[in-house]
C-alpha cells in the first residue's frame, strides 16, 4: 500500500527504459522558478502529493512565464490539497500530444496473476470510459513465469490502433513497465497519460506506483515508504502510528479491539446493527502478548473521541489470559473512567476471567456474547 | 468422507523446526492428522514430537509417502517450499505463512495449476476435517463432525461461527480457511465445487468478507450450477471506510468495487441465505436444512 510520488516513479520509468518528459524536483519557490527557465517555458508545476484527484484541486499548474511559475508555487507551497501539504514541486517539459492513452500493469485478484491494462481513453476519465464502454479497455493476463509475451503487446497495440511507427516502441514499454512491477514488487504501476506525440513517439506524462508492503523485505531502498498513507491519515491514526499500532478510522465513538481482521470486521458490524457507531478497526492479530496488546487497548483508551471500548477476542493461539492482562496494565496505569465491555472465549478463556475480576476500580462489563456486549456499547453511548 | 483430507491423509510438515511449525506439528498429532514427516533445510535427521525431519521435501518423499503437505516457513522461503512440495508429487499443498509477496504467490498458483495440485492460502487459517483430520492452526475444540461445509477467508471469525454451529449441535464436514490475501490459491468457486460432489456435505456456510470480486463470482457460479445444497452466508465489513485496508491485505473496496452491498446483493440473488450476524448462521442453516428455525 506504499505510495510513489510521481517524480519518484518518473525516475523509476527512466530507469527502466520508459520514456519520460524532462522534469526537475524543487523544495521552494526559487528552485522552481529556476528549473521553469533550465527546462523551458511553457512548463507544468505539479504539486507531489499522493491523495487523489490532484488535477481537480488545483495541484497541477501550466504557466508560461516566471512571474507566473513564482505566483503558482508559492500558492502550491502554502496551500493544502486534499488535507495533504505540499513539500516539493515538480516541474515539467511541456509535451504536445496527439493522443492520451492509458497503461497499467497490476496484481489480478480474479485472474491470480499479473494482468495488463490498456485503453485508448488516458487522462482523467479513463475509469468513466472504461465503465460506459466495455470492450475500449484491452486487457492481457500474464504468465509471471514466462513474462508479457511480445505477440501479447502487439495485440494491445492493434486494439489501440496505434500507428505503425509508434508499434515497437509501444511493445518495449509494456515490457519495460511489466519488468518494473517484477523488480520492485509493485501492486499497481501505472501510467496515465501515456501520450502519442505528433512524431509517433510515446511519453510517460504521469506515474502512480503502489508498491506492495509484503515484499519490502527484499527492497530496502524502499524502507523509507512504509507509513506513508499517514500523511493524510486521521489524527488517531497518526498517534496509534506512533506507538508501533495500526487502526483504521471508522470516525465514531465506540473504540473496537478485536482478534483477526474477519471477527474485528464483524464486530465493528454488530455495533453499528444496534446503533452505534464505530471509533476504528484495530486488529491485534494472532498470539499478541499482553504488553502488545496494553498498546493497542491504551491508544483508544488515551483519545477524547472514544467513550468506551469494546474488546472482542476469540481465543486460538492468541491467549485469553495474556489479554486480560494487558487489559489490567492498560487500566492500572491511568486514571481513564471509560468503560471497557470485555468479551473473551476461547484458549485460557477461565483464567481470563478471573485476572479481569481482580482488576479494581475499573469499569469493566464482561460478556460472553458479541451480541450482547455490541448492543451494550451502542447502548451505553446513545444514553 | 469430507473434501481435501480425511483419515487417510498423509502430511509433511514444512518449516517443522520453527517455533509455529513445531507448536501446531504437535497439535495436528494430537488431534489426529497422520504427519508423517517434516521439513527444515539444514536439520535433516533430527526429530520433532517423534516425526522424522529431512532437510527437503525430495528427501521426505524418497522415504515416505504423502498427498498433503503444510507450509510454515518464513514468507521469503514460502515459494521456494510451496514449489518443492509441487516437485515432490503433493497434490494439496496449505500454506499457512503470513506476508508473501503476491508476485511468488501468483507463480506458485501458476505452477500448481501445471501439476494439478491444490494450493489452500496463503495467510489462511487451514483446513479440517473434524474428527478425521486438521490442516491447519485452528483451535480444535471450536469444531465438530457434521454434515455442513463451511468456506471463509477469516481465521477467528471462522472459529467462532464454527463454535456456533457446534454448540447448537450442527457439525462441519470440511472447514476450509481460503486467506486472507488478495490473491489466493483457492476461492470460493474452488471450494464450492468440491463440497457439491461431496456425499457428506448437506449444506454450506460462506463467510465472506468485502474486497475483491470473490463473492460474487461464487454467487455467479450458484445461480449457473443451480447449486442443489442449501447456502448460508455472511459478509463481514459493512462499515468498512473505503480504499481503506481492513487488516487482511485482501480486505479493501478499492474504487468501488468489492464493497459489501454488491456482495449481499450477488449472494441474495442467487438464492443464498445472507445472515446479519455470526450468531445467525447456526439458525439460518437449521432453517434450510429442516425448515424450522
Amino acid at each position: 500500500m506504499s505510495r510513489l510520488f510521481e517524480y519518484e516513479g518518473l525516475s523509476l520509468f527512466r530507469r527502466f527504459g520508459i520514456p519520460v518528459p524532462r522534469f526537475e524536483v524543487a523544495t521552494n519557490v526559487d528552485d522552481v522558478v529556476t528549473a521553469c527557465e533550465r527546462i523551458g517555458f511553457p512548463a507544468f508545476l505539479k504539486a507531489q502529493v499522493l491523495v487523489g484527484s490532484r488535477g481537480r484541486a488545483g495541484g497541477v499548474v501550466q504557466v508560461s512565464e516566471s512571474e507566473g511559475a513564482r505566483k503558482a508555487a508559492e500558492r502550491m507551497f502554502k496551500g493544502t490539497i486534499g488535507g495533504e501539504e505540499t513539500s516539493k514541486v515538480m516541474v515539467c517539459q511541456s509535451v504536445k500530444a496527439n493522443r492520451e492513452l492509458y497503461l497499467s500493469v497490476t496484481v489480478g485478484r480474479s485472474e491470480a496473476a499479473p494482468v495488463l491494462l490498456a485503453s485508448c481513453f488516458g487522462g482523467t476519465g479513463v475509469e468513466d470510459a472504461a465503465l460506459r464502454k466495455p470492450g475500449v479497455l484491452a486487457k492481457e493476463v500474464i504468465d509471471p513465469w514466462t513474462g508479457l509475451s511480445p505477440a501479447q503487446c502487439s495485440r494491445i497495440s492493434g486494439i489501440l490502433q496505434l500507428p505503425e511507427d509508434a508499434r515497437l516502441s509501444f511493445a518495449s514499454i509494456c515490457l519495460d513497465l511489466y519488468s518494473l512491477m517484477c523488480g520492485v514488487d509493485a501492486d499497481l504501476v501505472e501510467v496515465n497519460p501515456l501520450v502519442l506525440t505528433p512524431d509517433s513517439h510515446l511519453i510517460a506524462l504521469d506515474s502512480k506506483i503502489v508498491l506492495n508492503d509484503d515484499a519490502l523485505f527484499r527492497h530496502p531502498e524502499f524502507a523509507e515508504t512504509r507509513g506513508r498513507h499517514l500523511a493524510f491519515g486521521s489524527e488517531l491514526e497518526r498517534l496509534a502510528w506512533q506507538k508501533g499500532v495500526q487502526l483504521v478510522d471508522s470516525g465514531g465513538d465506540i473504540g473496537i479491539v478485536g482478534n483477526g481482521a474477519g471477527l474485528t470486521m464483524a464486530t465493528m458490524d454488530l455495533v453499528k446493527l444496534s446503533g452505534g457507531r464505530p471509533a476504528d478497526f484495530l486488529d491485534i492479530g494472532g498470539g499478541a502478548s499482553a504488553e502488545q496488546f496494553e498498546r493497542s487497548l491504551s491508544v483508544l483508551l488515551d483519545y477524547a473521541r472514544v467513550k468506551l471500548v469494546l474488546v472482542n477476542v476469540f481465543g486460538g493461539i492468541t491467549r485469553c489470559d495474556e489479554i486480560a492482562e494487558g487489559i489490567k496494565r492498560a487500566l492500572s496505569k491511568r486514571a481513564s473512567r471509560k468503560k471497557v465491555l470485555v468479551r473473551l472465549v476461547g484458549t485460557n478463556e477461565a483464567l481470563g476471567k478471573d485476572i479481569i475480576s481482580s482488576i479494581e476500580g475499573a469499569d469493566i462489563e464482561y460478556f460472553s456474547s458479541a451480541d450482547d456486549a455490541a448492543r451494550r456499547a451502542a447502548q451505553l453511548v446513545t444514553t | 468422507m469430507a473434501v481435501l483430507i480425511d483419515s487417510k491423509t498423509h502430511v509433511v510438515v514444512q518449516g517443522i523446526t520453527g517455533r509455529q511449525g513445531s507448536f501446531h506439528a504437535k497439535l495436528m498429532k494430537q488431534y489426529g492428522t497422520k504427519i508423517v514427516a517434516g521439513t527444515s533445510p539444514g536439520k535433516g535427521g533430527r526429530e520433532v514430537w517423534d516425526i522424522p525431519v529431512y532437510d527437503s521435501m525430495e528427501e521426505a518423499m524418497s522415504k515416505h509417502d504423502a498427498d498433503a503437505s503444510i507450509i510454515y516457513v518464513p514468507a521469503p522461503s514460502a515459494l521456494d517450499a510451496g514449489l518443492e512440495a509441487l516437485r515432490a508429487g503433493i497434490r494439496l499443498v496449505v500454506i499457512i505463512t503470513e506476508g508473501m509477496p503476491p508476485l511468488d504467490t501468483m507463480k506458485l498458483i501458476a505452477s500448481a495449476r501445471r501439476t494439478g495440485a491444490h494450493l489452500i492460502g496463503p495467510n489462511c487459517p487451514g483446513v479440517i476435517s473434524p474428527a478425521l483430520s486438521k490442516l491447519g492452526i485452528m483451535p480444535a475444540e471450536a469444531f465438530s463432525q457434521g454434515p455442513v461445509g463451511v468456506v471463509c477467508r477469516s481465521g477467528t471469525l471462522t472459529y467462532e461461527i464454527a463454535w456456533s454451529m457446534t454448540q447448537a449441535s450442527i457439525g462441519q464436514s470440511t472447514v476450509v480457511g481460503l486467506g486472507g490475501d488478495p490473491v489466493l490459491g483457492t476461492d470460493f468457486v474452488d471450494a464450492l465445487s468440491l463440497m457439491r460432489e461431496d456425499q457428506d456435505t448437506e449444506a454450506v456456510v460462506l463467510v465472506g468478507e468485502i474486497g475483491g470480486e470473490e463473492e460474487e463470482k461464487c454467487a455467479e457460479f450458484v445461480g449457473d450450477t443451480s447449486f442443489e445444497k442449501p447456502i448460508v452466508a455472511y459478509v463481514a465489513g459493512r462499515t468498512a471506510p473505503p480504499e481503506r485496508r481492513m487488516g487482511h491485505a485482501g480486505a479493501i473496496v478499492s474504487g468501488g468495487r468489492g464493497d459489501y452491498a454488491s456482495k449481499v446483493s450477488a449472494l441474495a440473488a442467487a438464492g443464498v441465505r445472507v445472515v446479519d450476524r455470526p450468531s445467525q448462521v447456526a439458525g439460518a442453516l437449521r432453517e434450510a436444512m429442516h425448515g424450522r428455525p
